[in-house]
């Protein structure tokens, strides 16, 4: 995007902003923002914010945009407390709404134009344009399912859900402790290791491998579904038989991924190992278990989101009074949505960092692969 | 054969035997029938010699020094590596080998990828560190012990795996085509270097090559060979001083004996397949 152009698109969002002003804010009897001071102080200061944006040269220049973006948003936010607007938002609410949202686009796009030279500066950039992404996203979720008053039940505010999240802490984190620690780290610890153990047999000694793998290839095949009723009966009904589906659904990932990669060795490499007339177990540590880490990686990552959800769906069928699955089922038969997105809210925290914790090991583990090499 | 190997011991005028390859044959199996990769070889390498195998692609050069390390095994006939068996040479550790890649692990520095073979026969942790500093400072590799292979560059790499070969100190090494995928700048350069390292150790060198020009520079012994069957058709003694400089191959000597290389690999050669 040209400099004429951005500064184009700034002016538009000017206007948006100015335009507001004599603009109705609901299809009920409202004031519009000209008779309320702390709205129209704020709806001012933002667009002269987005006007210098406009102008300046563009580190300043993003700074001024988003500082404009933070009082247009926490605008828009004040005014949804005023019932009158709430559920009823017109013209003269959305039109500040969308000038900040195209404010806040151009002033990401031009954060991710900016390529520092510094790495520091860099990784704070890379780190930021997502974060903000995010950011706009849920405001304008919360705007949105706000100003036109979306039923709680359709589809909670990010801000009702938070404000439940933080009211319901310690069912939450009993919920994590039975559905994410006990049911799904114990299983995938089980099933993973299971499979890598199994994978080490076979790539030893090949008849078995041929006679395992078609087993594990049956195993897998089991619908989740099928199987975690009969988990249920075998285990009980506490966190066992949910460890027990999610080794079960891991192990054939991790024993397929690392027989592949135990196989990655190059021949060059293996006569290596050879000519210094290694033992199997001094080929496996110092070539075979090195050469297979991506493709082991790739299974931990795979698995990682796969146990979470066997962990959460097999408590759909049977379970302790605790658990996110047995939550989210309960509760959304109660129509206490609320409870259902904070569960599933605290689901993608967990996984999130789970994957982020596996990925992380991946990149110290496999930093000398093609892919990740600098 | 065990009588023979108790002569040449009785006689010291006699250098030692490194290799003693007899009458080995060595026949694959493909999809499209046996193939006849070495047929009635007879070798024998003293201790200290410099000896290339050279010939067209598909003669078996890489074939036969595969033999003598022991990833492969002959159909036929005996091969003896320091008067035992091939197998049991390689148990011995008694051989470097340098591979046409450098084959370093991605995955260890430079200096860790000296230390492999070390790590596996069971150095002290001191002794793996001295020699790796050593070994990397004869190839001229110093201060890049903390790289990774990936940012060195080919002639760089090959040099490693070379260092890498020779930090058990064995006595025989065993190099297939190291310097194929090189430059000729870079190669001329590494060729001088190892005859310095093959000169100052006294180690005994096989080396395959496609080059007549590297094969004579090198080498105190040219074995020339032929495929379809992979055979030895010619042996050629070479007789420069061991501190040669790529000067010689300025010289009617090195000229004729390369001619003498390039006849045997025409002879060796039917165009009419």
């Amino acid at each position: 995007m040209t400099e004429r152009q951005f500064a184009g698109a700034l002016a538009i969002a000017v206007i948006g902003m100015l335009a507001a002003i004599g603009l109705p804010l609901s299809s009920e009897p409202a004031m519009a923002l000209y008779g309320r001071p702390l709205p129209l102080t704020a709806t001012l200061a933002a667009a002269a914010l987005f006007a210098a944006a406009g102008l300046l040269p563009p580190v300043w220049s993003i700074a001024a945009g988003f500082a404009g973006v933070v009082i247009g948003c926490a605008m828009s936010l004040d005014l949804l407390g005023d019932p009158a607007i709430a559920g009823n938002a017109a013209f003269g609410f959305w039109l500040p709404v969308l000038a900040t949202w195209l404010a806040a686009g151009l002033c990401v796009t031009r954060l991710a134009n900016l390529r520092p030279r510094d790495n520091a500066v860099a990784r704070t950039v890379n780190l930021a344009i997502p974060l903000l992404f995010g950011a706009m996203v849920i405001y304008l979720w919360e705007v949105a399912v706000r100003g036109f008053g979306v039923p709680a039940v359709l589809m909670p505010s990010p801000g009702a859900t938070a404000v439940r999240f933080v009211h319901s802490l310690p069912m939450l984190w009993a919920d994590f402790v039975q559905t994410f620690i006990l049911g799904m780290l114990t299983g995938y610890v089980i099933g993973c290791g299971a499979g890598f153990m199994v994978a080490l047999i076979a790539h030893r000694y090949r008849f078995l491998g041929q006679g395992l793998l078609p087993i594990g290839n049956f195993v897998s095949a089991l619908p989740i579904v099928g199987i975690a009723p009969i988990m249920v009966m075998w285990f009980g009904f506490d966190w066992p038989s949910k460890a027990a589906v999610v080794a079960i659904i891991t192990f054939f990932p991790m024993l397929v991924n690392t027989l592949a990669g135990l196989a990655a060795a190059g021949h060059i490499e293996r006569d290596l190992m050879r000519s210094y007339g290694a033992g199997h177990a001094q080929t496996l540590g110092k070539l075979y278990l090195p050469a297979a880490m991506p493709f082991i990686f790739n299974a931990l990552k795979i698995n990682s989101t796969l146990a979470f959800i066997g962990a959460i769906v097999a408590e759909f069928f049977g379970t302790p009074t605790q658990g996110i699955g047995f939550r989210i089922s309960i509760e959304a038969g109660r129509m206490a949505l609320d409870v259902v997105w904070a569960e599933i809210t605290l689901a993608a925290i967990a996984g999130m960092a789970f994957y982020g914790i596996v990925a992380l090991a991946e990149r110290a583990t496999t930093f000398w692969h093609p892919s990740y090499r600098t | 054969m065990a009588d023979k190997v108790t002569d040449v011991k009785a006689d010291p005028a006699v250098r030692r035997l490194a290799v003693d390859v007899r009458d080995v044959s060595l026949t694959f199996e493909t999809a499209d029938g046996k193939v006849n990769a070495l047929a009635n070889v007879q070798l024998q390498i003293a201790e200290g010699e410099f000896v290339s195998f050279i010939g067209p692609s598909g003669c078996g050069k890489t074939t036969l020094l595969r033999l003598i390390a022991d990833l492969e095994q002959p159909t036929s006939g005996t091969l003896l590596v320091n008067g035992v068996t091939a197998g049991e040479a390689r148990l011995e550790r008694a051989y470097g080998y340098v591979f046409q890649a450098p084959a370093l692990y991605p995955w260890r520095t430079i200096e860790k990828n000296v230390m492999l073979p070390l790590e596996v026969m069971g150095f002290s942790d001191s002794e793996r560190r001295e020699r790796a500093k050593r070994y990397l400072a004869l190839v001229n590799l110093s201060g890049f012990e903390r790289k990774f292979p990936w940012q060195l560059s080919g002639g760089m790499q090959q040099r490693a795996s070379i260092a890498r070969a020779l930090s058990f100190d064995p006595a025989l090494l065993l190099m297939d085509e190291p310097f194929g995928a090189l430059d000729e700048i870079v190669r001329d350069h590494l060729n001088e270097q190892l005859l310095r390292l093959w000169d100052k150790t006294n180690k005994t060198v096989v080396f395959v090559t496609h080059s007549i020009p590297e094969a004579v520079f090198l080498s105190t012994k040219i074995v020339v060979m032929s495929p379809r069957p992979g055979r030895i058709i010619d042996i050629i003694d070479c007789e420069f001083p061991r501190d040669r400089t790529l000067e010689i191959r300025e010289t009617p000597e090195f000229i004729k004996i390369a001619q003498r290389v390039r006849n045997g690999l025409r002879a060796g050669h039917s165009y009419d397949e």
